[in-house]
C-alpha cells in the first residue's frame, strides 16, 4: 500500500471522478506522501502531503494538505498515542478484574484525535469534553496515575476518588462531563470568558455524534456565532452514539455542516498528521476573530460504548476488525517511522513500563478518607453549619 | 406489647453509637472494590431470599388489588384466578412483558428511547422491535428534551406513547417538557387536550457503583408538578401491573424502575394482562407499633432491618434491647409517590403512633419531608415520637462513597429502635 517513505506519483482515483458529488472523506492513517527526502536531523522540518481527501470544508477553505513535520514530532506523536492506548487497555483490564466499578468509557481507536488536538494547542487554550475523557485528562496536565487512581476510586485520583471515570479535571481541562451534550454550552461560556478577558486563545468543546442531536448543542452554536466566540466545536464522530449508528440517529450525518452560519471542517480523525493540521487550522481561525468553527473528526472506537457494551450487537465484528487492521492511527504512523529505520520496540516497551508503574501506584493508593465525603460541596469556609447524613447521628458539623 | 413498655425499657438501652455505625459501614465498604464479590449478606434476608417477593404461582395470582384485563371483559372468568398461568421473571422481563401486552392490545402504542430497538441498556425492550416492528419500537437520538417533547406530541394526538429515558439522572434536560408541558397540558388547554397516554419509563435509584450521574433518585424533584404521576415498583409482579396501569392511566406517568432490582428481584409473574392500582400504598407486613414507609429498593433494606430487630445476629445482639425485638412493625410500600396515598399512611400512623420514612434521595426537601409534614399536621396528637427520615446524605453521590451515602439496613434498624424507644 501507499506509504510515506515511498515517493510515488499520485494515482488519480478514477472511480471517484465519475461521481464527483459523492466524494467522501477517507480515514486511512497511512496515505500521506513525502514530498522531499527525510532530513537526518530529528528537529529539521520537512514537508509531507496529506491525502487529498483528508479534509472537507463547509463555507470555508480546507486546511492545506502540505504539512510541515519533524521526525521528533512524529516520534512524540507515536509515543503519546501508544501510551494512551496502553493506559486505556490497563483500565480495561482493571475493570475486568473488578477493581474498577461503575461506568467507564474507553477511547481505544480514537487516539489521533486527543493526541493530535493536544499537539496543536497551547496551555492557554481550553478543552472540555464528555465522558470519554481519559487521554485528554492526562495530556492536559494530568497524570496517568491520577487517571487510573480516579477510575479505581482512590485518594491519588485526580478528583480524589469522588468522580470516577467521567469526572476528571485539570486547570486547563474542564473535564469529563457525564451528561450527553451538557458540556457544549459550557464550552461556549469558557470561550466567552476568553474573549472577554482578551486572551488570544481558543476553547475546544468536544462532543460525539450522539450528543450532536441534543438541543443544547444547537443553542450553544447560536450563541457562539451571535457573539463571535473563539470556540471550536469538535465533533468526534466515531460513527455510533452508544448503540445507534449515526445514520439511524441523525438526519444530517455531515456534522461539520450542522452549524448553519458557522463554517465547518471535516477531518480524517484516524491520521494524526491530518488531525493535528485540522486543529492548527481551527485554532488559527477562531483566534483571528472569525468566530466559532465546527470541526468534525471522523474516527472509530474499537470497544463498546462503555464496559457493559460488548460493541458487537449493532455492528459486525468484521467491521471492527477491518478498522483495526486497515485504519489504525498508531499502526499507520508506525509504518512511516519504521520505514525510516527507527525501531518502535523501545517506545512500546517504555510505554508498557510506564503504565505498569502507574497501575501499581494507583492500586497502592488508599480509598478516600471518610472525611472527604463532605468536602468540596461548598467553598471551604462558606459551608452551611452542618451537612445532614442518613440519620441523626451522622451530621457533619463544618 | 404495648407502646409505653417498649419506650420505658428501651430508654435505658444502649443505642448504636456513631462509631459502631461507621465501623459497620467501613467493613462493608472494604468489600466493595475487592476482587471477590461480597458475601451475600450472610444469613440475613437479601433480595434473592426476600419474603416480600411472590415466588409461587399461588402467591402471584393472589397479589392484592390485582385487576385482570382479559380480552373478553364480560366473561364470568374475569374475576377468577383458576387456570391462569405464571412465569418466572425478573423485573426487566416483567417490564418487557407489560410493554409487549400494551403493544399487542393497542395498535397506537409505540415504544421509543435511546437504544431501545436492540433491547436498551437494561434489556427491558429485548425483542420488542423484532416482534412489533421498527415502526413501533425505535431508537431516538440522544436528546432527552426531544424525547419527552416528542412523546407529549404523540400522546396529545391520542396515541399511546411509552418513552424511555435511559437513566433517571438524564431526565433533567427533559424537566421543562415534563413539568411545564406534560403536567399542565390538560389544565392550560381548559381540558381540550391531554397527554394522559404518555408514560416515561426510567431506571432509577442506586446501583452500588453508579456514582454522580447514575445513582440518583430524582422523584422528589417532581413532587410539585401536579398533573403528573410518579410510580416506583418494587418487584416484577408490581412492575408489570403498575406499568400497565400507568400506560393506560389517563394522566402522564413517570415510571421509575429501581435499576438494581432489574436482575435481582425474581417472582412468578402472571402472564395474563392485569393492572395494579395507582395512588395506592400496599401494606406488606402488618404491625401495630411503628409504621415503616418506603418505596423501591429500600424495601429490601427495611425487610433486613426488621429481621435484624427481631433476631439480631450475635454481633448486634448487645445493641438491640430485648424489649424491642418483639415490636410489630408495619412495612408499607408507597408505590405511587405522586399523588401519594395520604389516607393509607395516616390510617397506619394513627394506629401505630410512629413513622419512619426511608428513601434513597437526599434528605432536604425530599419526598420524606412532604410526607412528614403532612403526617404531623394530620396525626399530631396520635404521634408518640417524631417522624424519622432515613435518607441519603445531603451530598452528591460520590463514586467511592456510594455505599456510605445510601441508607442501609443498619440505619433503618437504628432509626426504628430510636423511634420505638423515644
Amino acid at each position: 500500500m501507499s506509504s510515506l517513505a515511498r515517493l510515488r506519483s499520485r494515482v488519480l482515483p478514477t472511480a471517484r471522478q465519475l461521481v464527483p458529488f459523492a466524494r467522501s472523506l477517507q480515514t486511512s492513517a497511512d496515505t500521506t506522501l513525502l514530498t522531499q527526502s527525510i532530513p537526518e536531523d530529528g528537529s529539521t522540518p520537512f514537508t509531507v502531503k496529506l491525502h487529498e481527501d483528508s479534509f472537507r470544508a463547509y463555507n470555508t477553505d480546507a486546511p492545506s494538505l502540505d504539512v510541515e513535520v519533524t521526525k521528533d514530532s512524529l516520534l512524540k506523536h507515536y509515543q503519546t498515542m501508544v501510551t494512551m492506548r496502553r493506559m486505556e487497555q490497563a483500565a480495561d483490564a482493571l475493570y475486568k478484574s473488578k477493581l474498577i466499578r461503575g461506568f467507564c468509557h474507553l477511547a481505544i481507536g480514537q487516539e489521533a484525535v486527543s493526541v493530535g488536538l493536544e499537539s496543536s494547542i497551547t496551555k492557554d487554550d481550553m478543552v472540555i469534553t464528555a465522558y470519554r475523557c481519559h487521554p485528554f485528562a492526562v495530556l492536559r496536565g494530568g497524570t496517568i496515575t491520577g487517571v487510573l487512581g480516579e477510575l479505581l476510586g482512590r485518594q491519588v485520583g485526580m478528583s480524589n476518588g469522588k468522580g470516577g471515570s467521567m469526572h476528571i479535571f485539570t486547570p486547563r481541562f474542564f473535564g469529563g462531563n457525564g451528561i450527553v451534550g451538557a458540556q457544549v454550552p459550557v464550552g461556549a461560556g469558557i470561550a466567552f470568558a476568553q474573549k472577554y478577558l482578551e486572551r488570544p486563545s481558543a476553547t475546544f468543546a468536544l462532543y460525539g455524534d450522539g450528543a450532536s442531536n441534543q438541543g443544547q448543542v444547537f443553542e450553544a452554536f447560536n450563541m457562539a456565532k451571535l457573539w463571535n466566540l473563539p470556540c471550536v466545536f469538535v465533533c468526534e464522530n466515531n460513527k455510533y452514539g452508544m448503540g445507534t449508528s449515526a445514520q439511524r440517529s441523525s438526519s444530517n450525518t455531515e456534522y461539520f455542516t450542522r452549524g448553519d452560519k458557522i463554517p465547518g471542517i471535516q477531518a480524517n480523525g484516524m491520521d494524526i498528521i491530518a488531525s493535528a493540521q485540522a486543529v492548527k487550522y481551527a485554532r488559527d481561525w477562531v483566534i483571528a476573530g472569525n468566530g466559532p468553527l465546527l470541526l468534525e473528526f471522523v474516527t472509530y472506537r474499537y470497544g463498546g460504548h462503555s464496559m457493559s457494551d460488548p460493541g458487537t450487537t449493532y455492528r459486525t465484528r468484521e467491521e471492527v476488525q477491518r478498522m483495526r487492521s486497515t485504519q489504525d492511527p498508531i499502526r499507520g504512523l508506525q509504518r512511516y517511522i519504521e520505514e525510516w529505520g527507527v525501531a518502535t520496540d523501545a517506545i512500546d516497551k517504555a510505554a508498557k513500563e510506564e503504565i505498569d508503574k502507574a497501575v501499581e501506584q494507583a492500586k497502592a493508593s488508599p480509598e478516600p478518607r471518610a472525611e472527604d465525603l463532605w468536602t468540596d460541596i461548598y467553598y471551604k469556609g462558606t459551608e452551611p453549619p452542618l451537612m445532614r447524613g442518613r440519620e441523626r447521628d451522622e451530621v457533619h458539623v463544618y | 406489647m404495648t407502646a409505653p413498655s417498649i419506650a420505658s425499657t428501651a430508654r435505658a438501652a444502649k443505642r448504636l453509637s456513631p462509631s459502631t455505625l461507621s465501623r459497620l459501614s467501613v467493613a462493608r465498604r472494604c468489600n466493595s472494590t475487592g476482587a471477590e464479590p461480597p458475601p451475600a449478606g450472610g444469613h440475613l434476608p437479601s433480595i434473592a431470599t426476600s419474603k416480600i417477593l411472590r415466588t409461587t404461582r399461588e402467591a402471584a395470582l393472589r397479589t392484592p388489588g390485582i385487576k385482570w384485563l382479559d380480552e373478553d371483559g364480560n366473561s364470568p372468568l374475569q374475576n377468577t384466578i383458576g387456570g391462569r398461568e405464571t412465569r418466572k421473571m425478573n423485573l426487566y422481563q416483567a417490564v418487557r412483558d407489560a410493554m409487549g401486552i400494551a403493544l399487542a392490545k393497542d395498535d397506537t402504542a409505540i415504544v421509543f428511547g435511546e437504544d431501545v430497538a436492540f433491547g436498551g441498556v437494561f434489556r427491558c425492550t429485548m425483542g420488542l422491535a423484532e416482534e412489533f416492528g421498527r415502526e413501533r419500537v425505535f431508537n431516538t437520538p440522544l436528546s432527552e428534551q426531544g424525547i419527552a417533547g416528542f412523546g407529549i406530541g404523540v400522546a396529545s394526538m391520542g396515541q399511546t406513547a411509552i418513552a424511555e429515558i435511559q437513566f433517571s439522572d438524564y431526565i433533567f434536560p427533559a424537566f421543562d417538557q415534563l413539568v411545564n408541558e406534560a403536567a399542565k397540558f390538560r389544565y392550560r388547554s381548559g381540558g381540550q387536550f391531554n397527554v394522559g397516554r404518555l408514560t416515561v419509563r426510567t431506571p432509577s435509584m442506586s446501583v452500588g457503583h453508579g456514582g454522580l450521574y447514575h445513582s440518583q433518585s430524582p422523584e422528589g424533584f417532581f413532587m410539585g408538578a401536579s398533573g403528573l404521576k410518579i410510580v416506583v415498583p418494587r418487584s416484577p409482579v408490581q412492575a408489570k401491573g403498575l406499568l400497565l396501569a400507568s400506560i393506560r392511566d389517563p394522566n402522564p406517568v413517570i415510571f421509575m424502575e429501581p435499576k438494581i432490582l432489574y436482575r435481582s428481584a425474581v417472582e412468578q409473574v402472571p402472564i395474563d394482562d392485569f393492572e395494579l392500582p395507582l395512588g395506592r400504598a400496599e401494606v406488606l407486613v402488618p404491625g401495630a407499633d411503628l409504621t415503616l414507609l418506603t418505596w423501591g429498593t429500600p424495601l429490601y433494606h427495611c425487610e433486613t432491618a426488621l429481621s435484624l430487630l427481631a433476631e439480631p445476629p450475635a454481633s448486634l445482639a448487645p445493641l438491640v434491647p430485648e424489649a424491642l425485638r418483639g415490636a410489630r412493625i408495619e412495612l408499607i410500600d408507597l408505590r405511587t409517590v405522586l399523588p401519594w396515598d395520604v389516607e393509607s399512611v395516616i390510617e397506619s400512623v394513627q394506629r401505630t403512633g410512629r413513622l419512619v420514612i426511608v428513601h434513597e434521595a437526599s434528605r432536604t426537601a425530599g419526598v420524606g419531608a412532604e410526607i412528614a409534614a403532612e403526617v404531623q399536621s394530620r396525626a399530631f396528637l396520635k404521634l408518640l415520637a417524631p417522624v424519622r427520615r432515613v435518607t441519603a446524605w445531603d451530598t452528591p453521590v460520590g463514586l467511592q462513597f456510594e455505599k456510605f451515602i445510601i441508607p442501609d439496613a443498619i440505619h433503618v434498624l437504628d432509626a426504628v429502635m430510636e423511634t420505638l424507644a423515644f
